[in-house]
């Protein structure tokens, strides 16, 4: 590999080195591929699946608009006893994570183009992850509490 | 990030005259930033006050058919179309078509037009056929 021919030539591993002087004490090992040293090899996968969820919450939020427009009543027991039809609790769900997935993806290109800071892009694309992952865990969540309710919703 | 200062910058935004077509490119970023944050929210809050039952719904009903929560709702829409529509003049520059300059203009002009007749079309029926 070019990095670790690089590395070798630089003569990586001096003690002391930092990565700002020398590039190459970081670009050995997986490690390397990370941190700014050279592609994580993921790049095109991140933006595959960017467009493979936009399919999905493009479609799946056209069924969410029309079903909305189709409901008698959009008051509590419309709303309830509509997600207790598996036909709309599952799309719902399909929905909810399609939806947080793209999301995730998008919010992290805003981080990662706008925040340069890596110690502030790390913790901002943790937060990022955990914010993702609790949005749509409560979502899923309220869902399936609806669609599982047994003899009928609270009036 | 370590940038090597004697290497050559590229020209950024403020040498291009603003046309269509970059008013649709910050704004599938705004849009979507805008969708996943307030319109993220909303979603949960919509299901959870659902699941937690008639009174906690009523409030969110309430709120959200407020003329605050109206005006937010239709930002959304009109945000979820602007998204939807400049993603799909995404798909076709993916597959490497729609970069000649006029068409390009043309398409990006599209979606901004597109997607306010796409918001009023929703928010007419709303308000004409459901009478919300």
């Amino acid at each position: 590999m070019i990095v670790e021919t690089a590395s070798q030539a630089a003569g990586a591993g001096e003690p002391g080195a930092s990565p700002e002087t020398n590039p190459a004490a970081l670009a050995s090992g997986p490690a390397a591929r990370v941190r700014d040293s050279g592609s994580a090899r993921e790049g095109a996968e991140h933006w595959w699946n960017e467009r493979v969820s936009s399919l999905a919450t493009l479609l799946l939020f056209v069924w969410l608009i029309v079903s909305l427009l189709r409901l008698p009543a959009l008051d509590h027991r419309g709303v309830t006893e509509w997600l207790r039809d598996p036909l709309a609790a599952v799309p719902m769900l399909l929905l909810i994570a399609a939806t947080f997935w793209h999301l995730k993806m998008g919010l992290q290109v805003i981080v990662e183009d706008y925040v340069h800071d890596e110690g502030n892009k790390f913790l901002a694309l943790l937060l990022l992850t955990f914010a993702a992952a609790g949005g749509a865990a409560f979502a899923i969540f309220a869902v399936l509490k609806i669609a599982f309710a047994a003899g009928g919703m609270p009036r | 990030m370590s940038r090597n200062p004697s290497r050559p910058r590229s020209p950024h935004l403020t040498v291009y005259k603003w046309g269509p077509h970059m008013l649709v490119s910050i704004l599938h970023r705004v849009t979507g930033a805008g969708l996943a944050t307030v319109g993220a929210a909303a979603l949960v809050w919509w299901l959870v006050a659902a699941a937690s039952g008639k009174e906690a719904y009523e409030s969110f009903a309430k709120l959200a058919t407020s003329w605050i929560g109206i005006v937010v709702g239709v930002g959304l829409t009109w945000a979820f179309f602007q998204h939807l529509l400049s993603g799909l003049r995404h798909f076709v520059m993916d597959i490497g078509a729609g970069f000649e300059i006029q068409g390009n203009k043309f398409w990006a002009t599209m979606t901004l037009a597109g997607s306010i007749l796409l918001t009023a079309a929703l928010w007419l029926y709303i308000v004409m056929v459901r009478g919300a």
